[in-house]
């Protein structure tokens, strides 16, 4: 078929035809580049004058000047986070003769790596001649020395101070202050969609975690600015116009560097957390995690060793136990159930119950073991409280049920983040029927009842839900917010962060609120009290409440026997407490992990901190 | 025409054995030359990025070399086909595609992105080309309309990445094909009639916001001096501000102090008329002119109605590259994302231009093996 066509072409005339389009194609080719012509005679020949003296005046270049960032200091005006020069070794490339030469020679008086040399001609190729480039960052005093000392052999090559951050107390506030570090692409969209992006345009660092996350904003600062006029090789000939940057807010905290080095030295090789504040306001006065790590590392980027080592240690020290840590709160919370009983008229002061080592639910034979093994006897909700009695609990949180009890937990605060300024918290669970239908896809039996009533089973709190709801039952229902600044400060003047308490649960009667607190006081001063041994001859008064937190369920009538259990499955001791007993204001919370009974562990560490604080007057008051 | 174009047909030299055309071959390479001093400049004396230019070139100039080796009679044998796979890759692309810069242009094959619009830039125009030489030349009306379709699908699917500078040179291409082989004339005035209704259409339903931004942009630039009008108001500074003699090589201010944005990409020839001002203008567009001439001389000598057809095609299609960029950056028309061919830094586009001028090295060379057919 093709071939037919093929046949029947006329070859000359559809040639001729082809080239006729072709020529017509060259010249309207021809005739679009006479109006680029045309257009370039406008804009380059006639238009000329017009052009070059805007191209003059654009010269005028804004170049971002970074603000300081704000300083952090303890109660006492101690500094935590500074900023520190730091010194680099910078050359000119244009005013050194011989890089290879010079290199060679400054390889010679001080330490410079063949991968610093590299990196470094790198960036040699890729900037002007006349900027100042980085051969090495980070010099120590001896190295500024000896490069002062031979400054007259090496034109071009400077030593440049920059300020950087610096935690002078290293691994003691590395949990509540954070660190920064260089801005990274999760940060950059994070300033982008905050809108903050173009106030960081000087600045290489951010927050990462801590206070300084929290308080980036506050930090920073804002940037300043100069219109500097550059000539035409686009060197800075004169400032025209200068805006300086604004430096960050500084910080005061409430926390007390003595309180911190008492909970460091105290907890030692211990895993564990102390956090301590005001119940009043909400003033965080200690906040520690063991182990901790130094946030210097990262300030200058960590190297992935150290990185590594920190993230695979077994003892966890990049968690932050205060508000990350998950625990079973135990019986600590014994206290804020009984309070719920007496509340809804389910037990009253003077409910008694007969103690004979278990609990058992109707009709069922399974036994609820007493930590006691051969029982209590007698418990009203006193002793149940003092001698932390299970079984007492175990009968009243059957009656109470799961509803109530989840309700009014979570309004007093557990399962709820406790609002302090750092967002590394947690999530914990206060379980309810429906929490357990969603979770588990399964109904809520009365045996789940029985192990929440004495704070185990799906219940988790931290330590610092732990303080804060214990701080309801010191306030008549009020709960404060955490907060570990105190005041923020910049130029314009100072302002203080809100110490407002939060209502939580409606209060029926507050002698019920008096009994508990009653309770908690015989707790540590009477000789059955689990806390008496620990705050024996202490010089203040003093209530509180321990715990002790079953990692490993034990068999039926088996004895829990820490020796022969693996030691990261052993007990975790808690205790919380308060002083002094009329108007307390310093309430703790201690837990240590894997380490035995709250009463003979926790409580004397708790005892050591408020010894401090009573004996060095740290003090909210004045 | 021109008579060194014309003498070239003697000069039979050694390059001619391995299919190459030594005069389009010289105005490529003068072009490259000229563009890479200017690219150095461009770049703020950046020597890894000329390196890395003149690496890529050196691969485009071997896809050139390679494509001259293959006979018009085998490429023809690929027009469908490629044709074909290349417009499904493009319905691929708009399923599973890559989304960068906001469009989707890029379908990731695991060890490589590949961009199918890239392989369409060839496609269409031979497969029309293919469709159209298999019947008597000028074509019939149903044969233009088959060809009309055969470009519309493609430059929709990629209009719809959305990628306006590929579909509009894409469409060219095939238009091109249609044009070379005798359109009417009344036709020809008929479509251009209709798209001058049609714009207000596109311009209400088919375009997306920040082409429609682009095109104000473009009718007043001044009046966003600081958004997207800030490119074409320092762009025109900077070549006006060249003079006719330019400000020397390196010299440019509005280049040189970063004023300029995009200037080793889409926005190079600003560099070059700052730095070497009209004379530098006139002495690319020459070069230009030169390159375009011997392609279109190449294409009427071919033949063979598809080899002309193809020939022709790419060589327009070089001229639409040229003029579109130069037209952008000049405030003629407007910010489309179009590169100055063999000029501008990287550039997907290069391999594929390369390509194209390999075949029609091809047609300019394999003219005796053809005669024969």
């Amino acid at each position: 078929m093709l071939r037919k066509r093929v046949a029947m072409q006329d070859v000359e005339a559809e040639s001729r035809l082809f080239s006729q389009r072709a020529l017509v194609a060259m010249l309207l080719v021809m005739l679009a580049f006479g109006v680029i012509i045309i257009n370039m005679y406008h804009l380059q020949v006639k238009s000329y004058q017009v052009y070059q003296t805007r191209s003059e005046g654009n010269r005028i270049k804004v170049v971002p000047l970074a603000p300081n960032r704000g300083l952090i200091t303890d109660r006492n005006g101690i500094l935590l986070a500074e900023n520190r020069p730091v010194f680099s070794l910078e050359l000119v490339p244009e005013q050194v003769e011989d890089m290879t030469a010079t290199l060679a020679e400054l390889a010679s008086l001080i330490s410079i790596s063949e991968e610093q040399q590299q990196s470094f001609l790198k960036e040699v190729r890729q900037q002007r001649r006349f900027n100042s480039i980085a051969l090495k960052e980070q010099l120590n005093d001896e190295e500024v020395a000896i490069i002062a000392v031979n400054q007259h052999r090496f034109p071009g090559v400077t030593v440049e101070a920059r300020l950087s951050r610096h935690y002078p107390f290293g691994n003691l506030f590395t949990h509540a202050l954070g660190y920064i570090g260089r801005i990274n692409t999760n940060d950059l969209k994070r300033l982008e969609d905050s809108d903050q992006l173009a106030n960081y345009a000087a600045t290489r660092d951010i927050g990462k975690i801590g206070l300084e996350r929290y308080y980036e904003t506050e930090l920073h600062g804002t940037m300043g600015y100069q219109e500097v006029e550059v000539n035409n090789r686009g060197r800075l000939i004169r400032v025209l116009r200068s805006v300086p940057a604004q430096s960050g807010k500084n910080i005061q905290l409430n926390l007390d560097v003595g309180l911190q080095l008492t909970a460091q030295q105290i907890l030692l090789e211990k895993r564990g957390a102390i956090v301590a504040m005001d119940p009043r306001d909400g003033a965080v006065l200690a906040f520690y995690s063991n182990p901790s790590y130094d946030p210097n590392l990262f300030v200058h980027g960590i190297s992935s060793s150290n990185y590594n080592e920190l993230l695979n240690s077994p003892d966890r020290p990049l968690i932050n136990r205060v508000t990350q840590g998950i625990y079973p709160p135990a019986s600590t919370i014994k206290p804020h159930l009984a309070l719920l009983g007496l509340e809804t008229n389910t037990i009253t002061p003077s409910t008694r119950i007969w103690d004979p080592g278990f609990f058992q639910l109707p009709g069922v034979e399974h036994r609820y073991r007493d930590w006691k093994r051969w029982g209590h006897g007698w418990v009203d909700v006193y002793s149940a409280i003092v001698e932390s009695c299970d079984t007492f609990f175990y009968d009243m949180g059957v009656k109470l049920g799961i509803d109530r009890i989840s309700d009014y937990m979570q309004k007093l605060g557990f399962g709820e983040k406790s609002g302090i300024d750092i967002l590394e918290e947690s999530n914990t669970n206060m379980p309810s029927r429906g929490w357990k239908r969603a979770r588990h896809n399964q109904p809520w039996y009365h045996g789940d009842t029985v192990a929440v009533s004495i704070g185990q089973g799906y219940w988790t709190s931290s330590p610092m839900q732990l303080l804060t709801t214990t701080a309801v039952l010191l306030n008549d229902g009020l709960r404060p917010t955490p907060h570990m600044a105190k005041t923020l400060t910049n130029d314009a003047g100072s302002e203080q962060v809100s110490t407002a308490l939060q209502p939580t649960v409606n209060v029926v009667n507050t002698r019920n609120w008096q009994v508990i607190r009653d309770a908690m006081l015989q707790t540590v001063n009477t000789p059955k009290g689990t806390a008496f041994n620990a705050f024996r001859n202490a010089s203040y008064t003093s209530g509180g409440k321990t715990g002790t937190a079953q990692l490993v369920s034990i068999a039926q009538d088996a004895k829990y026997d820490a020796n022969a259990l693996d030691e990261r499955l052993r007990d975790n001791a808690m205790y919380v407490g308060y002083a002094p007993a009329e108007n307390p204001s310093i309430i703790i919370a201690v837990t240590v992990e894997n380490i035995g009974g709250g009463g003979s562990t926790a409580a004397p560490i708790a005892r050591q901190m408020l010894d401090y604080y009573f004996s060095a007057g740290v003090n909210n008051d004045e | 025409m021109n008579d060194s174009l014309v003498n070239s047909r003697h000069s039979n030299s050694r390059l001619a054995f391995f299919h190459i055309d030594t005069p389009l071959l010289l105005g490529l390479l003068a072009l490259v030359g000229y563009g890479l001093l200017v690219l150095y400049s461009a770049s703020g004396q950046n020597e890894r990025m000329v390196e890395a230019q003149i690496i890529r070139l050196g691969v485009a100039f071997a896809v050139m070399i390679g494509m001259a080796q293959i006979s018009p009679l085998t490429i023809r044998r690929w027009s469908l086909p490629l044709f074909i796979v290349g417009t499904l890759l493009l319905v691929a692309v708009l399923m599973f595609g890559h989304i960068g810069k906001g469009a989707q242009r890029w379908l990731d094959l695991g060890f490589m992105k590949f961009q199918p619009s890239e392989i369409m830039k060839l496609a269409v125009p031979m497969a029309i080309a293919w469709f159209i030489s298999s019947h008597n030349l000028p074509p019939k009306f149903r044969h233009l309309l088959i060809g009309f379709l055969m470009c519309a699908v493609p430059t929709l699917l990629i209009a719809q990445q959305p990628d306006l500078g590929t579909s509009i040179l894409i469409a060219g291409a095939g238009i091109f094909v249609l044009f070379l082989a005798g359109m009417s004339w009344k036709l020809i005035g008929l479509i251009v009639a209709l798209i001058s209704a049609f714009a207000p259409v596109l311009w209400l339903f088919g375009m997306h916001d920040y082409q429609r931004r682009r095109v104000l942009t473009f009718i007043n630039p001044e009046s966003d001096p600081l958004g997207s009008g800030y490119h074409i108001i320092q762009s025109k500074i900077a070549i006006g501000s060249g003079g006719v003699d330019g400000k020397g090589w390196m010299q440019g201010t509005q280049s040189q102090l970063e004023f300029l944005p995009e200037r080793h990409t889409d926005f190079i020839f600003s560099v070059l008329s700052e730095e070497f001002g009209l004379i530098g203008v006139l002495i690319l567009l020459a070069i230009y002119l030169f390159i375009i001439g011997r392609g279109l001389l190449i294409a009427s000598r071919a033949q063979d109605n598809y080899a002309k057809l193809v020939a022709g095609s790419f060589t327009l299609t070089f001229f639409v590259y040229v003029f579109v960029n130069i037209g952008m950056v000049s405030g003629l028309l407007p910010v489309v994302g179009v590169p100055l061919p063999l000029v501008s830094y990287g550039g997907t586009s290069m391999v594929t231009m390369m390509a194209a001028f390999g075949i029609i090295m091809s047609v300019s060379t394999h003219k005796r093996s053809m005669a024969k057919t």
